[in-house]
């Protein structure tokens, strides 16, 4: 399955990487190569065959619910690229 | 008192301070002399923390002042792949869209090293977000093989590898998705293993492939890794994916020698075109050297383990485009500079702050993921898996543990294969499947070729680490592989190894 330009930037747009045309052109290439190597697992006939997600079988691993403290709001902040009165700063919705 | 820290393992350590041969406080001096001499040319570290490797080691030196017990890695310079987080340091991943990042938490496998009296020394090198296998694709610059300058220390661990082989630190860790403990190991001589999934908690350990990444030791001998491993494995209420069991002693029988141990060589593998022919008849003469020892060697093949490569580059991508969605600019990482808005932030942001190895992963992901081919690529993929799960079964049935190359090559050059990222990926060729199937390995010396080392596969089922840590033990005791690159050889003459 080869992908086209069209799909290389529906694809960016997905993964909110704004992408320059020189990316979205040698990515284009990239990833056909890449896909090529995998087109070799599309063309197996599966059927029947468990798909297995984890290698370990565990399901609902669950503890007791207790309150206990997380990030305090200082550590929470500590990182943040802009921040006004103790909250995360950022630009407004839609142009 | 004078001592090489290159030819001193973790028993000779605690050995060292009891007798009061030593301090920690100078074992963690001696670390940051042979960082000083080496890591300009070596860069296995991204960042240095002496105030937390002094207040450690003053700890452990009050602990042996007062006559106390010392805890099992009590005063041993240890360092970090850089995407494990511990409060004092950054954690960045080696990428731009985390430079500078401040942990505000401590990875479990890093607080139990550390609560084993270890002296952390730093964080190391990697490639960005672990995507690579020679450490090139690091936002910091390369890290260099201490057995050849020229070469690739391997990835994505690479960091953690070469400041083992470079005599920098005792013991580090590593994370593996499908071979970045592992084939770093093998490029730097040093031992390296990657425990079943679920064995070490994951908890504060940035995420790449969630139901493959697993933490493991880097060392030089494999009595080290084990003692390693008895300190970081265990259940952890913060892992959900962590295992309760009961508790073992990795170190108790790895001198049980090789007798009647059924070792199975995997023919296919083993045969594939691309493997260098001398790894591979280094494989064969460590499986030589097994069955003199007494081990039952045969035959086996994995032939679902073909279709392992392009499995991992479906399950290892699509995971890691979710994982990696939370990078956008907004309470941690890189910011672009005056955003329109809030889509404009994220685009930005995102496109300025991942490197290019990094991008391409997250588009094939996404793109395995989107509507209309989520069936095609990654529901195929996690069937593969199930193949490749029920070839290992079958093998194992039949023997207690597998060998093969770790890598097909020898370290390669950097700038070799950097701009072909599908040769690159094949470099992973052996140890993807045992991250598919969420089983133990460990890659041991076995020899070498043209001065450069050559890494041993052990696989074994799963929670079989003591098994294949027997084998490996039994494998470096035979070759007799001198872990010491000439490198550092001939820096332990001169200046920079030695404290006080």
């Amino acid at each position: 399955m080869a992908i086209s330009e069209q799909q290389v930037r529906h694809v960016a747009m997905l993964a909110r990487l704004g992408l320059t045309d020189e990316q979205v052109a040698s990515l284009g290439t990239e990833l056909n190569d890449i896909l090529a190597q995998v087109d070799k697992i599309s063309a197996l006939d599966l059927t029947g065959v468990e798909p297995t997600a984890h290698a370990v079988p565990v399901t609902n691993v669950t503890r007791p619910d207790v309150v206990r403290p997380g990030l305090s709001r200082d550590d929470a902040l500590l990182n943040a690229p802009e921040q006004q009165d103790g909250a995360f700063l950022i630009p407004k919705f839609g142009a | 008192m004078t001592f090489d820290l290159s030819s001193l393992t973790v028993t000779g350590i605690r050995e060292g301070l009891a007798a009061r041969e030593f301090s920690a406080v100078e074992l963690a001096e001696s670390a940051y002399a042979r960082i000083d001499a080496l890591d300009a040319d070596v860069h296995a570290f991204n960042s240095l923390s002496r105030d937390l490797a002094s207040e450690a080691a003053r700890a452990v030196d009050a602990l042996v002042a007062a006559g106390g017990e010392l805890p099992p890695l009590a005063g041993v310079p240890v360092a970090f792949k850089d995407n494990m987080n511990l409060r004092g340091t950054t954690t960045t991943c080696s990428s731009r869209i985390l430079e500078g990042y401040r942990s505000v938490y401590d990875c479990t496998a890093v607080r139990r090293m550390l609560d084993a009296g270890a002296l952390p020394v730093g964080k190391c090198n990697m490639d960005e977000f672990a995507f690579g296998s020679s450490t090139e694709n690091s936002a910091f610059g390369p890290t260099h093989n201490p057995w050849d300058l020229d070469r690739v220390p391997g990835g994505s661990s690479g960091g953690s590898a070469a400041a083992i082989a470079a005599g920098e630190v005792v013991l580090s860790l590593g994370s593996d998705t499908g071979g970045s403990i592992r084939q770093p190991g093998a490029l730097t001589g040093t031992v390296a293993m990657k425990p079943t999934y679920g064995r070490v908690s994951r908890y504060g350990c940035v995420a790449f492939a969630s139901s493959l990444d697993q933490i493991g030791p880097f060392s030089k001998t494999v009595e080290e890794c084990a003692q390693t491993m008895n300190v970081i494995c265990g259940k952890d209420p913060m892992d959900a994916t962590s295992l309760e069991r009961p508790a073992e002693d990795f170190t108790a029988g790895l001198r049980g020698g090789v007798k009647g141990l059924r070792v199975g060589i995997v023919r296919d593998l083993l045969d594939l075109e691309g493997c260098d022919p001398r790894v591979r008849r280094s494989v064969l003469d460590a499986a030589d050297t097994l069955a003199g020892l007494g081990a039952e060697v045969g035959d086996v093949d994995l032939p679902s383990t073909q279709y392992g490569l392009p499995a991992y580059y479906i399950i290892g991508p699509a995971e890691a485009s979710s994982n990696l969605a939370r990078f956008d600019g907004i309470r941690y990482g890189h910011r672009a500079k005056d955003a329109d808005d809030v889509l404009d932030l994220y685009l930005r942001s995102r496109a300025e702050g991942f490197g290019p190895e990094s991008i391409r992963r997250i588009m094939i992901g996404t793109y395995a993921l989107s509507a209309g081919y989520y069936d095609a690529y990654y529901g195929q993929a996690q069937k593969v898996r199930t193949l490749i799960i029920r070839d290992f079964e079958r093998a194992f049935a039949d023997f207690d543990v597998l060998l093969t190359p770790t890598s097909p090559t020898t370290a390669f050059k950097i700038g070799e294969k950097a701009a072909d990222p599908v040769s690159m990926y094949l470099s992973d060729v052996y140890t993807i499947p045992v991250n598919l199937a969420g089983i133990p390995a460990v890659s041991v010396p076995c020899g070498s070729v043209d001065g450069l080392p050559v890494g041993l596969q052990i696989m074994g089922s799963h929670f079989a680490e003591s098994t294949i840590l027997r084998a490996a033990y039994a494998v470096e005791q035979a070759c007799g592989f001198d872990p010491v690159p000439p490198l550092v050889k001939a820096l332990a003459g001169g200046r920079g190894t030695t404290a006080s």
